[in-house]
């Protein structure tokens, strides 16, 4: 990968929060490259720590709570020095973030308008009021919405339009990236679709990245060029998104791939069912965090962790079955 | 365990053009400020069979009126319109205390759980409840007919689970308990609204499966309400798509499926997503959102949306009508689609 591609940088980025069960960590050790432009999906159940990992990139991680990454390089800067004054502007103007529901991220007493007027001018504090409605404007038919809704209250809006509005949000000031944690889940599947097909048009238009976080495996699949899969607060596998969906490598990913429904298939395949449930992350399993429920488990699996290997060019695993270089008879002992 | 049934016919629940409107001016004072009194039209004139021992699924998108249907359907809430037949019985002419008495018959799986269960009664007390209602006679056996149940619904070892509580187990356990707890009164019919939409995709093959299971085992007949069509074709035999408390289109799960009749059908399956990035969709989706239901379209509801809309859908509402056997439209135009 070319240097310049690359917007985001990260290695061993850790999550940790205080519980009365001890010490867990829903982010442990992740590394990965987000690509300028690229949509990557980021897919796991609940609890896997999907979402904590899209607040990290913001650095939304309130104390006692830790966050520790050995590097978090976003275009270059490093995130994690950053004090305050540096945070506020990074989020917002480089990095956004759309939450499920929007009618609880939007001000339900401000227009659309004074939203993204209020973005600008908080962040470029010289813009002119009528400069910063000049830009709404076209924002807002950019992303396909009548100019007279920019009146509009949020309750006024069709939960779609809502979506949108708050991508515009982060459009408005050239984000770089936009995390949309579980940003279609609400909406129902015709406007879903809708918004999938509108998410790829604001990536091509605008060229930003889009880290596209969901348990929909199906509505993943639509969206991103590039998946990755959280099992247990771990980065299991990632890769192009027709790789990791035709020629899953980690037990877990192959597991999840078969219990998707697929209105598509004709002939009736059951759905496979994955035994047991997610570990409890105060008590993680030893080993690789999977392995009680692994179909292929080893004696090793229950002993140390694997560690991310690279498979194919692009196409990276966590798991004992791929590390060939390993002496895995001697690691038993 | 399971009552014998005479078989007078083939239809556990009959339905005819039931309505249900829901006031939004709730109170004398609101109407008489408002000077009327508007409708939410959630059912507007609705009818359908539901087979015994089958799964007749219910799909649409919220606000379609799916969940006021089942509600409606085990008598949870009173028809403005129409009427329903459970099994020859008339739901109308029923005293409340026979009423409670057929309830027996019917039970309920919700979406949440959690929402479901009482958190201060434990696993084993939540189930013997329905016992202690339905059968106080049988008091001694309530306790083995509980465990035995758990054992069905695989929470083992039963008489661990019987003392735990809702907290203290995982969310695919919890569904389970809502499940026995469906099932140990011996329904004849179990109203699933949307039993597995909370549940990680892991485990929703799990419990979509031992529902499979159950129906056959118990003899069961399922009104499967769900707004995921994936999902469905694992379980459902025959399905009623929803669009605006009306019915656009009811038939065989997979005739439906593979021959949609209503253009509304055809846009709801092109939406769902598959798990596939090299079978990315590309047929363009219908423009809005589903709209109000107390101003609903007039016409065909589905007309301001629909990429086939001619003249004639703006003012008179097609009848649902049977263009195959079994397969129902309403569709002015459903003839293009055959």
């Amino acid at each position: 990968m070319k240097k310049d591609d690359t917007l985001i940088k990260i290695r061993d980025l850790t999550v940790t929060y205080h519980t009365r069960q001890g010490l867990v960590s829903a982010v442990d050790h992740i590394s990965f490259n987000v690509k300028r432009g690229e949509i990557l999906g980021l897919v796991g159940e609940s609890g896997c720590g999907k979402s904590t990992m899209g607040k990290a990139l913001m650095r939304m991680i309130p104390p006692p709570a830790t966050i520790t990454a050995e590097e978090y390089l976003f275009d270059g800067m490093d995130v994690m020095s950053f004090n305050d004054d540096q945070l506020r502007d990074f989020r917002g103007r480089r990095i956004s973030m759309i939450f499920q529901d929007p009618l609880t991220s939007l001000n339900p007493v401000q227009r659309v308008d004074e939203h993204i007027m209020e973005a600008i001018q908080v962040h470029e504090k010289k813009t002119t009021t009528s400069n910063a409605l000049r830009r709404a404007k076209k924002l807002i038919g950019r992303l396909g919405i009548k100019e007279d809704r920019l009146a509009s209250y949020p309750h006024q809006l069709s939960g779609g339009m809502r979506q949108r509005v708050m991508i515009g949000l982060g459009l408005v000031l050239n984000a770089s990236l936009i995390v949309a944690d579980e940003a279609t889940t609400s909406l129902d599947v015709i406007v879903e679709a809708k918004l999938v097909d509108q998410l790829r048009e604001i990536r091509d238009e605008f060229g930003v990245a889009i880290l596209a976080i969901s348990h929909n495996i199906a509505l993943v699949a639509q969206l991103a060029d590039r998946v990755a899969v959280m099992y247990a607060g771990h980065l299991v596998e990632m890769g192009q998104a027709s790789e990791v969906f035709h020629d899953p490598l980690h037990p877990y990913t192959r597991g999840l791939m078969k219990s998707v429904p697929n209105i598509k298939v004709d002939e009736l395949v059951e759905l496979y069912k994955m035994g047991g449930e997610p570990p409890n992350l105060a008590h993680p399993p030893e080993g690789c965090r999977f392995h009680p429920r692994c179909p292929n488990a080893m004696p090793i699996c229950g002993q140390i962790q694997p560690w991310i290997t690279q498979k194919s060019s692009g196409h990276v695993v966590e798991c004992w079955l791929y590390q060939d270089d390993l002496p895995k008879d001697g690691m038993q002992e | 365990m399971n009552t014998p049934k005479q078989i007078p016919d083939d239809n556990l629940v009959v339905i005819k053009g039931l309505k249900k409107w829901f006031p939004v001016q709730k109170d004398m004072l609101d109407q008489l400020i408002a000077g009327h009194t508007d409708y939410v039209r959630a059912v507007d004139g609705v009818t359908l069979d539901i087979h015994r021992g089958e799964c007749f699924g219910l799909a649409g998108e919220s606000g379609s009126g799916k969940s006021t249907i089942g509600r409606l359907v085990i008598g949870l809430e009173t028809p403005t319109e129409g009427s329903i037949n459970f099994d020859g019985i008339d739901f109308s002419k029923l005293k409340p205390e026979e009423l409670r008495k057929l309830r027996r018959r019917m039970q309920v799986i919700f979406q949440d759980p959690m929402a479901s269960l009482n958190p201060r009664l434990s696993l084993g007390d939540a189930v013997i409840e329905g016992l202690q209602i339905h059968y106080p006679e049988k008091k001694k056996e309530h306790r083995d007919m509980v465990l035995s149940i758990f054992e069905k619904v695989g929470l083992v070892p039963a008489t661990y689970f019987f003392n735990k509580y809702p907290h203290q187990i995982s969310g695919g356990q919890r569904q389970r308990v809502v499940i026995a707890r469906a099932l140990v009164t011996c329904p004849d019919l179990v109203l699933a609204d949307e039993p597995i939409a909370m549940a990680d995709v892991s485990v929703r093959a799990l419990l979509l499966d031992l529902m499979v299971q159950l129906k056959k085992e118990f003899n069961l007949t399922y009104l499967f309400i769900t707004h995921d069509l994936a999902t469905a074709k694992y379980i459902c035999d025959r399905i009623g798509v929803l669009y605006l408390g009306r019915m656009a289109e009811q038939g065989d799960l997979r005739e439906v499926y593979t021959h949609p009749l209503h253009p509304y059908t055809h846009a709801l399956l092109a939406a769902v997503p598959v798990p596939d990035p090299n079978l990315r969709r590309t047929e363009t989706m219908p423009e809005g959102e589903i709209p109000n239901p107390i101003n609903p379209p007039s016409g065909c509801r589905f007309h301001p949306r629909c990429p086939i809309v001619e003249a004639v859908c703006s003012k008179e509402e097609p009848e649902l009508r049977e263009l195959r056997p079994g397969h129902f439209a309403a569709c002015h135009f459903a003839e293009r689609y055959l």
